[in-house]
């Protein structure tokens, strides 16, 4: 097949081949962008909070005095535990995906002038943690003694707590970190273990870059920690124990209210932890195809509109011995070049167009593999195009050469 | 003339059905995109004190005594500092605002008892923002000083508790105090809930939350102290606090200072005012950071907080890159469709018309292609915003097309079209009859 002819028919054509090229361009543009944000964005879904989320469920009150926290505690603690099949309660201050309650910066020093970061705090009773499943990657899972350790404000004055793998990593890289110590203001921390995962309850400063900064902390439960308990259940019979463990609290619990929104399954609370990233992706999908679609349309206006054109042509080449298929070839080639042109184009205005996003949001640069797969979808998309017109190209007979058109 | 074009273009389009169906749904597409979001954006970025806005102001100061430079001063105030600049009563009108949640109960009414959001203020909250109210009206700055326990309701709230009736002068008990109702507003909804916004650099443009109702009770900021005394959280704290002590004592800033400033002398000298305050303070040894004042008009209050969410912004673009695509699509389509019939051109110019007049024809048919365009576009804006509504996010009420809005939908489904149709129409009106004469 030799280009060349092609190429000249095109010149005849500067127009029209302009804009199909703009056109495809800007489609390969914004089609590298689109799947590069939802290919983050699933990235982002994709997270281990490290705890059995099928498993799990919390239960939220709040409007009750703060003098009768202990009471209350013991009271939805023992009337929980009566509920059938419930596997165990224990009291938490926050669970991931739920609300935050424990953020806090902390320092490597006591004196406070290291600050090494905003970490999320799960101060969680008794049997808490067991609860949650975290694995523990080294030293050891809390002891009952460690469960011990009073709460007066939103963390024991001293504790051993375990910190997540991520955490490690950043506090102290390439040093074991069990036995290590940090502080936020006066209240010490040393660590006891490691976990895998455990990923804080709303995310943080930073987006996915710090969502594993969390830190167990066991600790006695009371006044300063109680209103928000740990259910574990079967997870064919959480959504059933919740319900009953809702209604359970009118009696239980008359003087507190419950939060109903935070008082929902782990798997419910991701999912709408999720929601805007989910509809976001829907979006960027929907706009992905309309695209394509816009773009293919645009491509079969044109193609038929130059057949058309060139019937007569097309009926003269045929005459002179050329084949179907040669026609055929033709447009498939010609296609094929207007398609390369506007993908070259393209790929320059990806990378401008993902520098402007990079300006206004949090996102990486551009990974090259995404520009392949952009340029083999527009080309696909091009040669199924062009197919259609191309076919009826190829039927002209040779016959048409002697008519005038 | 006109008229005789449109027929032309009628049965210009009805020749080639499919094609001129494919650049219908293009443009329609392209305009369904970027007016929904367009709207959703004009929701969101809109001033929520039309006439209003440009007078409110929101100060703040540093009252941190690290000595490590803050970049900016605190979002919101500690107790002392913001009631001090309330107290001094320089500005036209003055209000603390805070927000906090408690247990309400409506003797009387059989409901369970429900968290209600409170929203701690003073008298002049009501007339400063305009807010509307549907019986009774707010408290006087006599009740702020008598701790007086009275309180205003929402709409929503007097609808669920009574039925929508006027239930001034009925009691509420919040926590375990008694209040008397003293208003119910009427349906009142600031888009965004301004007075409320804070923090929004620490959210990562995640910001649906402060387009989300206003509060259900609105109580004076001096009662509400007692009311709901260790139900207030901080927005922050410069040292960690101490379990038990009170807000008004923690080192922790929680409250905002809404201002009224009618004209520009007294904003530069409230300003001023501020500054001088915490000149003082530094003088007395609570401030470190004197220079570290501010003093923002409302809108940029609200945009230093980027309160549009990033997603609808990102939205925004995605529709608009949508919409240039489509329009490469119909050039293309439209120079295609005039090209075609050339010789029609030829003769019509061999009969005497101008190339003005081939260029007319050629751009009312590409207009007729934006009417029809915008007709679909404006259907798939329809769908798009019911889309939006079903989403469940905190703005969704909110979003609706108004009269507005659905003409810039046509306006701008025709702009585009006939922008799109320029090129092919020019190129079209510039055929040489002679030429095309010859080959027919």
């Amino acid at each position: 097949m030799q280009i060349q002819p092609i190429l000249a028919a095109l010149r005849r054509h500067r127009l029209a081949t302009l804009l199909i090229t703009m056109e495809i361009a800007l489609a390969c543009a914004v089609l590298c962008n689109a799947c590069f944000l939802i290919a983050n964005r699933w990235q982002q879904m994709r997270i281990h909070s490290g705890v059995d989320e099928t498993a799990l469920a919390s239960l939220a009150l709040t409007g009750y005095d703060d003098a009768h926290a202990v009471d209350l505690n013991a009271r939805v603690l023992a009337g929980l535990r009566a509920i059938p099949g419930m596997q165990s309660v224990s009291v938490i201050n926050a669970v991931p995906f739920g609300e935050h309650a424990g953020t806090a910066g902390i320092t490597r020093d006591a004196a406070g002038q290291k600050f090494a970061g905003v970490v999320d705090f799960y101060v969680g009773g008794p049997g808490s943690f067991t609860a949650l499943g975290l694995k523990v990657v080294a030293g050891r899972a809390p002891t009952a003694e460690d469960y011990q350790q009073p709460v007066h404000s939103f963390v024991p004055d001293d504790a051993s707590v375990l910190v997540t793998r991520a955490l490690a990593e950043h506090l102290w890289p390439g040093v074991d970190p069990l036995g290590q110590q940090f502080w936020v203001d006066k209240f010490h921390f040393r660590v006891s273990g490691v976990v895998a995962h455990l990923a804080r309850p709303n995310g943080g400063e930073g987006g996915p870059t710090t969502i594993q900064w969390s830190v167990f902390v066991p600790a006695q439960p009371g006044a300063h920690l109680s209103g928000v308990y740990l259910l574990r259940a079967d997870p064919t019979q959480l959504p059933r124990v919740l319900r009953d463990a809702r209604a359970a609290m009118a009696k239980i619990a008359p003087d507190a209210v419950v939060d109903s929104g935070n008082s929902q399954t782990l798997v419910e609370l991701r999912s709408r932890y999720f929601r805007a990233d989910r509809a976001m992706s829907g979006i960027l999908l929907g706009v992905i195809a309309a695209l394509l679609l816009v773009t293919a349309l645009g491509i079969v206006g044109l193609a038929s509109f130059w057949v058309q054109q060139r019937t007569r042509q097309i009926g003269i080449r045929r005459a002179l011995g050329a084949t179907r298929g040669d026609i055929l070839r033709y447009f498939q080639t010609e296609n094929f070049l207007i398609v390369s042109f506007g993908i070259a184009l393209g790929m320059l205005l990806a990378f401008a167009l993902n520098l402007l996003l990079m300006t206004h949001y949090e996102l990486p640069r551009l990974p090259l593999v995404y520009l392949p797969i952009g340029a083999i979808a527009l080309w696909l998309l091009g040669q199924l195009a062009v197919l259609g017109p191309a076919l009826r190209a190829a039927a002209v007979p040779p016959v048409v050469a002697t008519r005038s058109v | 003339m006109f008229t005789y074009y449109l027929d032309l273009a009628l049965r210009s389009l009805k020749r080639n059905k499919v094609l001129t169906a494919l650049m219908v749904l293009a443009i329609a597409v392209g305009i369904g995109a970027s007016m929904t979001t367009l709207t959703v954006m004009r929701v969101l970025s809109g001033d929520p004190l039309p006439g209003r806005s440009a007078q409110i102001f929101y100060a703040q100061v540093d009252p941190s005594p690290n000595p490590a430079k803050h970049h900016q001063p605190f979002d919101m105030m500690d107790y002392r500092s913001a009631v001090d600049l309330w107290a001094a009563q320089r500005a036209d009108r003055q209000a603390l605002v805070t927000s906090s949640a408690l247990r309400l109960t409506a003797p009387g009414v059989n409901l369970p008892p429900l968290m209600a959001q409170m929203l701690s203020t003073t008298a002049d909250f009501f007339p400063m923002f305009k807010v509307p109210f549907r019986y009774g009206g707010g408290w006087t700055a006599q009740d702020d000083r008598q701790r007086a326990r009275v309180v205003v309701i929402s709409a929503d709230l007097n609808a669920r508790l009574f039925g929508g009736a006027d239930s001034v002068g009925r009691t509420l008990r919040l926590k375990d105090t008694d209040v008397r109702i003293v208003g119910v507003l009427a349906p009142w909804r600031p888009s965004p809930q301004f007075y409320d916004v804070k923090g929004g650099r620490y959210t990562s443009g995640d910001t649906a939350f402060f387009y989300a109702k206003p509060e259900d009770v609105f109580a004076p900021f001096s009662s509400s102290l007692e009311i709901n005394d260790g139900g207030f959280q901080p927005f922050t704290c410069w040292a960690p606090m101490d379990g038990n002590e009170k807000m008004q004592n923690a080192p922790c800033v929680w409250l905002a200072l809404w201002v009224q400033l009618d004209s520009p002398a007294k904003v530069a000298a409230y300003a001023r005012f501020v500054a001088g305050y915490a000149a003082q303070q530094k003088a007395l040894g609570r401030f470190v950071h004197a220079d570290n004042t501010r003093l923002l008009s409302l809108m940029q209050w609200l945009e230093l907080n980027q309160v549009v969410p990033s997603d609808v912004r990102l939205q925004t673009w995605v529709a608009f890159a949508f919409l240039l695509i489509c329009l490469f699509n119909m050039v293309g389509l439209l120079l295609a469709k005039f090209l075609r019939r050339s010789s029609e051109i030829g003769v019509r110019r061999a009969l005497g018309a101008s190339r003005g007049a081939i260029l007319a024809q050629c751009l009312v048919e590409a207009g007729m292609i934006g009417l029809f365009g915008g007709v679909g576009g404006w259907l798939l804006t329809l769908l798009g915003l019911w889309l939006v509504r079903s989403q469940r996010l905190e703005y969704s009420d909110l979003v609706h097309l108004d009269p507005a809005m659905f003409l810039i939908t046509f306006f701008l489904a025709i702009a585009a079209s006939l922008l799109a149709g320029l090129l092919p129409a020019l190129r079209a009106s510039r055929l040489t009859p002679g030429l095309q004469l010859k080959t027919m």
